[in-house]
């Protein structure tokens, strides 16, 4: 009986998985379905609004990798959706238009500051690392500011989208959007492996308790840092497509106030789900045009709302979806 | 056999006046298991904090395995073999108890740049979790949240990570704290099983325990080491009897 036990507990492991792709599969074929709503109505305008969220996904996925999954939380991530931004853009003013070369650009560029401050920072924590991170942040907008050869605080206007070896493939809605629907699946399946992985489990096991980790040898730095540095490309990444997706990019990419949607985003939906990070970056984006179609004080609808789910849903929207096992 | 593991060289460490750690110099030898005993406010917890690298001694070194450990954090010298469990119950309260155990064995076979693949799925990791854990009868209960598990099994789980790690030294502190009688029996049990096959440090209180399972008992009072020896000879020292032994019964 004893031994039974041991291998049925030991085989059951590895597979709670299976029903868990259940929910985000729905979440993206509903997402790919979205182009078909321009066949029932004039609503171009809500294929651009979805790609934007979609855009932001990406972010909170790569924030939530840091906060859900490493305790990190960051409040200067915006910082590396305009890095990624201002690559594209400054690439575009050079006449670089290759989208191999300015992808290249964005995520290396994102990738060295997250390396460069991520290094400083998390030499702190708590309090500590949200406020550095922040300033690390605010340092980045006032740079993108007073960038005066690439319009300063007014921004700079691409005057094209990237090309595949010298031709037009990403400019069209439709292109542009199953692009982006394509990336988005690609990073949560990749932050999804990541936390699974052995890297992800030091991960996860320093942010639930660094002594115990310490005390079987782990040193949890070099895992945090290398999760900032993903987390920041992810973000870098979301900054290049929306550059590439308005044409444009400014200063008010970075802003403290975007670090803290990203956030909220994450929050919504339901710390270190991954799914939940999808679900929160669409509601935010979606409910800020919509209420602000109603009010431009849209955020006095949106905040009881928001202090509703961290009231009554610890685990986030995600947690009501899937029962109360997440928390 | 009779070479010094851990070799304690005039440790010392104050908070302010209190010299909670006073010029303690202590040899532990391949294979034995160490007791040290002393009463409430001794300062074992300090001492064990300084051994594992919790705490950094003002003066004096620390040597394990021949080398000079004494400026080493906890994860390094946890790499090195030095595995110890906490007085305070310190497990992953969402990691299954299986996954607790995984995680030391992955940190001894040192692959954990690893960012694909499914960690909880790794069969080698997760079959020498699994003997870890049935060393402390915890095997069936592998797959249940370690913060779920009783207070006395979570404390049988802290040893089942020391012994994941397959250390040269395990310090044990206090283990039975806690737990009730026959847990505390179960586990001098598992202690007596292990006994010369890892060597160990125990720090404890229970007096049964200590005198049952020990090759040599140490005596902390003030900070100080007043007696180490065979546990007959240390039971019959006066000085301990009337420091710790007298006052404790």
């Amino acid at each position: 009986m004893q031994d039974a036990a041991v291998e049925t507990s030991a085989r059951e492991l590895p597979r709670p998985r299976v029903a868990s792709f259940a929910l985000p599969a729905l979440l993206f074929a509903l997402l790919a379905l979205t182009p078909l709503i321009g066949l029932v109505g004039p609503e171009r305008y809500l294929l651009g609004l979805v790609t934007r969220a979609m855009i932001f996904a990406i972010a909170a996925i790569g924030l939530d990798l840091a906060l859900g999954c490493g305790g990190l939380v960051s409040f200067g991530h915006a910082a590396f959706i305009g890095i990624g931004g201002y690559a594209a853009g400054i690439l575009n003013v050079a006449g670089i238009d290759d989208v191999a070369l300015v992808l290249a650009a964005s995520l290396g560029a994102s990738a060295l500051f997250a390396l460069a401050t991520g290094s400083i920072s998390l030499k702190t924590r708590g309090v500590h690392f949200i406020m550095i991170t922040l300033a690390f942040g605010q340092m980045a907008y006032f740079v993108a500011n007073s960038l005066k050869a690439y319009g300063g605080d007014d921004g700079l206007t691409l005057t094209n989208r990237v090309t595949l070896v010298g031709r037009d493939v990403f400019g069209g809605t439709y292109a542009f959007f199953y692009l982006v629907l394509a990336l988005l699946i690609l990073v949560y399946l990749s932050a999804r492996a990541i936390s699974a992985s052995r890297f992800g489990r030091v991960l996860r096991g320093a942010k639930d308790n660094e002594t115990r980790m310490a005390a079987i040898g782990f040193n949890p730095y070099p895992f945090r840092l290398t999760a900032y540095v993903i987390s920041g490309v992810m973000a870098g990444l979301a900054g290049f497509l929306l550059a590439e997706q308005s044409e444009f990019v400014s200063p008010a990419f970075m802003t403290w106030q975007r670090s803290g949607d990203l956030i909220i985003m994450v929050m919504l939906g339901g710390i270190a789900s991954l799914d939940g990070a999808i679900l929160g970056a669409l509601i935010v984006v979606l409910a800020e045009e919509m209420l602000a179609g109603v009010t431009e004080h849209w955020r006095v609808i949106f905040g009881p709302f928001l202090v509703l789910v961290a009231l009554f849903a610890r685990g986030g929207l995600i947690g009501l979806v899937r029962g109360r096992r997440h928390g | 056999m009779g070479e010094a593991l851990l070799r304690l060289d005039g440790l010392a460490k104050s908070f302010g006046a209190l010299r909670v750690t006073d010029a303690v110099t202590l040899d532990i030898k391949v294979g034995e298991l160490h007791a040290l005993i002393g009463p409430n406010g001794a300062g074992k917890t300090s001492l064990i904090h300084q051994l594992s690298g919790a705490l950094a001694p003002d003066a004096g070194r620390v040597l394990f395995d021949g080398q000079d450990v004494t400026h080493l954090p906890m994860h390094a010298r946890a790499r090195r073999g030095l595995a110890r469990t906490f007085q305070i119950t310190s497990v992953l309260p969402r990691f299954t108890a299986l996954e607790n155990a995984a995680l030391a064995v992955q940190s001894r076979q040192g692959s954990s740049f690893r960012f694909f693949g499914h960690a909880a799925a790794e069969e080698e990791l997760n079959r020498q979790a699994l003997e870890a854990l049935a060393v402390v009868g915890l095997a069936g209960r592998a797959g249940v949240p370690a913060g779920e598990l009783s207070h006395g099994e979570q404390r049988g789980l802290e040893l089942a990570v020391a012994l994941a790690l397959e250390p040269k030294l395990i310090l044990l502190d206090e283990p039975m704290a806690g737990a009730g009688v026959p847990e505390s029996q179960r586990l001098v049990e598992i202690l007596r099983g292990l006994k010369g096959r890892y060597t160990i440090l125990l720090v404890e209180h229970d007096m049964q325990a200590v005198f049952a399972l020990a090759d040599q008992v140490s005596v902390l009072v003030n900070g100080r080491l007043i007696a180490t020896g065979h546990p007959d000879a240390v039971r019959a020292d006066a000085q301990v009897r009337a420091a710790y032994l007298g006052e404790a019964a």
